[in-house]
């Protein structure tokens, strides 16, 4: 899929909803800490969050910085090396107290698993699965309304 | 979000209706009255003595073109009783496979296409490289998609591979079921709605002709021709000397045999991945079977470096060659520059087809290496200029008069190879040129086909029926990237979603998508 900014937006939204959602749902009971699971929850579901609010801005500069390229695309492997920055950022903020809401202590491992996992479903579902129940999807540029 | 839901419109959409009509008097030829007018009736041409069929969709082509749009629709739901191909060729890969085994790219060889650009799968998934790595239980294709274009070139899939796929595809879908061998002839407008198109069966007689009632016709005829450019078409014409001057898109196997026996010359005209693959076949030669043959490559357009109007638009280039992975700029099939070109009109759209479009050949390792070697032991040496003329020595060298920043040059060569690729005007296929004097078709503004945003040809509507076309003639559209895999199953949904708006087929929503995709994996009838 070649992303146009409406595109990438949506795509993640939606992605990060239903992929990351359920990866949220699956994982987090085994996630490493002692916090009560629906302390757990909240704060898993709260890292995905962030993951998609910030992740909006991210698609700015991404969008941003595909106008340099000719093709105007974007790599399969950007799609997977963008998860440094972004990992990086919301663990910054983790650990600075900025995400609100938290009430657990998320762990380094439990985060790295997680959003990991998140983002290795997300990326594998957009280079390929999403493309069988939405069949227009990848010719209008990631949109999905 | 679209659902599945709208069959029961299909139904209850307007169709065309047989006329009353005399018995016939004709001897089943197309008479003066059917060939003058523009629009027939029923009484017409059962007066001219053709018989007549009815069938609701007819597709013309019978190529790649065809067989995505008629993929579509059965994906949709169109059972095979309501389509019929219209065909001079007997599968729908036949015209493809030809053209790529002459310019170099036999079953073995990859093609230029991207990995999920699947004509014998709607859904691009599996990807092509998904399935070889599935099949040859290895990772190296998917390794290369991971790093594609930067630490890798392009994935591109085998022509085989995308040849046997289309195979099972078309059986799985009964696409020979849908199948009618025969020369179409042209397409008129019915009174009342729909379409004729008349089809000459192979071997027809006494009754020379068939009629083809359908409310909705789709164009699919490839290439109109291939055309030449003119000091080529002037020795073509006076010469007729096919053997030393030949075009790539054209048998020329015998230049490879010559070579393998005898040191020889080769000129080699134009910039684009022809010209790549042809090079390619001559270099692999040489260093497979240890000849000694030399390269002349001859650039009308010489790009010495990246090259584009500004920082947001630069291609890659370099030794003559403009470089692009794909012949358009990837997101023409579905990023930003679709969205972009889908907003432009008149004189801004040739503008950018300019800017985006020009000869250019993918950068690839191999090719590279190869070229560096035979730059550095000067068995390849590249030229920029036209020529003026060309002329066979009785030795039968061929002479080129070539017209450069440096003057004029003769280079001797012992064959010509001409990879330029010019298209012929699209009034040099009989169907079009037809459509265009009598049926209200128009061009756009590169010259082609004038098609909507729903791949309708503009001007030729006979409600409730429509014309549609797709492929080589409908460039300069709103859509650029229609001569290939992925612009023909984006002219394929368009089509198919606009017949959906008609009413003749359900639109294909995500739960049918789904459930239509499982038996392809299968390969279950659709």
């Amino acid at each position: 899929m070649l992303p146009t900014l409406p595109g990438r937006i949506q795509s993640r939204l939606f992605l990060l909803a239903v992929v990351g959602g359920l990866v949220t749902l699956i994982i987090v009971p085994v996630l490493p800490g002692s916090a009560p699971l629906g302390d757990k929850y909240r704060d898993g579901f709260l890292v995905l969050a962030s993951v998609a609010v910030l992740g909006v801005v991210w698609e700015l500069l991404y969008h941003f910085l595909m106008q340099w390229r000719w093709e105007k695309d974007w790599p399969t492997f950007f799609g997977l090396a963008t998860s440094v920055n972004e990992g990086l950022l919301i663990w910054l903020l983790l650990r600075a107290g900025a995400i609100p809401g938290i009430v657990g202590h998320v762990g380094g491992a439990a985060f790295i698993i997680q959003f990991g996992l998140i983002w290795l479903g997300v990326w594998l579902v957009a280079n390929g699965p999403m493309r069988v129940p939405f069949i227009r999807w990848r010719f209008n540029g990631g949109r999905l309304v | 979000m679209v659902t599945d839901a709208s069959a029961d419109q299909a139904r209850a959409a307007p169709t065309i209706q047989a006329q009353a009509q005399p018995g016939p008097t004709g001897g089943g030829d197309l008479t003066e009255e059917l060939l003058k007018s523009g629009t027939w009736t029923d009484a017409m041409v059962v007066a001219a003595g053709i018989p007549i069929v009815d069938v609701p969709f007819v597709t013309v082509g019978g190529g790649l073109g065809s067989f995505i749009t008629v993929d579509y629709l059965r994906i949709a739901g169109v059972v095979t009783d309501q389509i019929r191909v219209l065909s001079d060729i007997d599968h729908p890969w036949q015209t493809y496979e030809y053209l790529t085994r002459v310019s170099q790219i036999p079953r073995p060889e990859r093609i230029r296409s991207d990995s999920a650009s699947r004509p014998d799968n709607i859904w691009g998934f599996p990807s092509y490289a998904l399935s070889e790595a599935i099949r040859d239980r290895t990772l190296a294709p998917l390794r290369q998609v991971l790093f594609e274009p930067m630490w890798a070139d392009f994935y591109t899939p085998r022509a085989g591979m995308v040849f046997e796929g289309i195979e099972r595809e078309a059986k799985r879908i009964g696409y020979f079921d849908m199948l009618v061998k025969g020369q179409v002839r042209m397409v008129r407008r019915r009174q009342g709605g729909g379409y004729f198109t008349i089809l000459t069966p192979p071997r027809a007689r006494p009754a020379r002709r068939v009629a083809y009632r359908s409310q909705f016709v789709h164009l699919a005829v490839g290439y109109p021709g291939l055309k030449f450019l003119p000091d080529l078409q002037a020795f073509r014409t006076e010469n007729q000397d096919f053997y030393h001057v030949v075009s790539a898109y054209e048998d020329h196997e015998h230049v490879y045999d010559r070579l393998r026996v005898k040191h020889g010359v080769v000129l080699i005209r134009g910039g684009g991945i022809v010209s790549s693959r042809v090079l390619q076949r001559l270099m692999d030669d040489r260093a497979n079977l240890q000849l000694d043959t030399e390269i002349v490559h001859l650039f009308r357009t010489y790009i010495s470096g990246s090259h584009g109007p500004g920082p947001w638009m630069r291609r890659r280039g370099g030794n003559g060659f403009a470089y692009q992975g794909f012949n358009y700029p990837k997101s023409v099939w579905g990023g930003q520059l679709k969205a972009k070109m889908r907003r432009l009109e008149g004189e801004q759209r040739a503008t950018e087809y300019k800017l985006m479009g020009g000869t250019n050949t993918p950068w690839r390792r191999s090719w590279q290496r190869q070229m560096n070697e035979g730059r550095d032991a000067g068995w390849y040496r590249v030229l920029a200029g036209t020529v003026e003329g060309m002329k066979v020595r009785e030795d039968g060298i061929v002479v080129s008069h070539v017209k450069t920043s440096n003057g004029l040059l003769e280079v001797a060569a012992d064959f010509v190879i001409d990879c330029t690729g010019l298209e012929a005007d699209i009034s040099e296929h009989r169907v079009l040129c037809d459509l265009l004097e009598h049926s209200g078709a128009g061009r756009n503004p590169v010259g082609r086909l004038e098609v909507e945003r729903t791949f309708e040809l503009r001007g030729t509507s006979s409600a409730p029926g429509a014309i549609y076309a797709s492929g080589a003639a409908t460039l300069g559209g709103y859509f650029p990237g229609v001569d290939t895999f992925l612009g023909l199953q984006i002219a394929a949904q368009e089509i198919t979603d606009d017949l959906a708006r008609r009413g003749f087929c359900p639109k294909i929503g995500p739960v049918r998508s789904t459930s239509q995709w499982l038996r392809w994996v299968r390969n279950r009838p659709p």
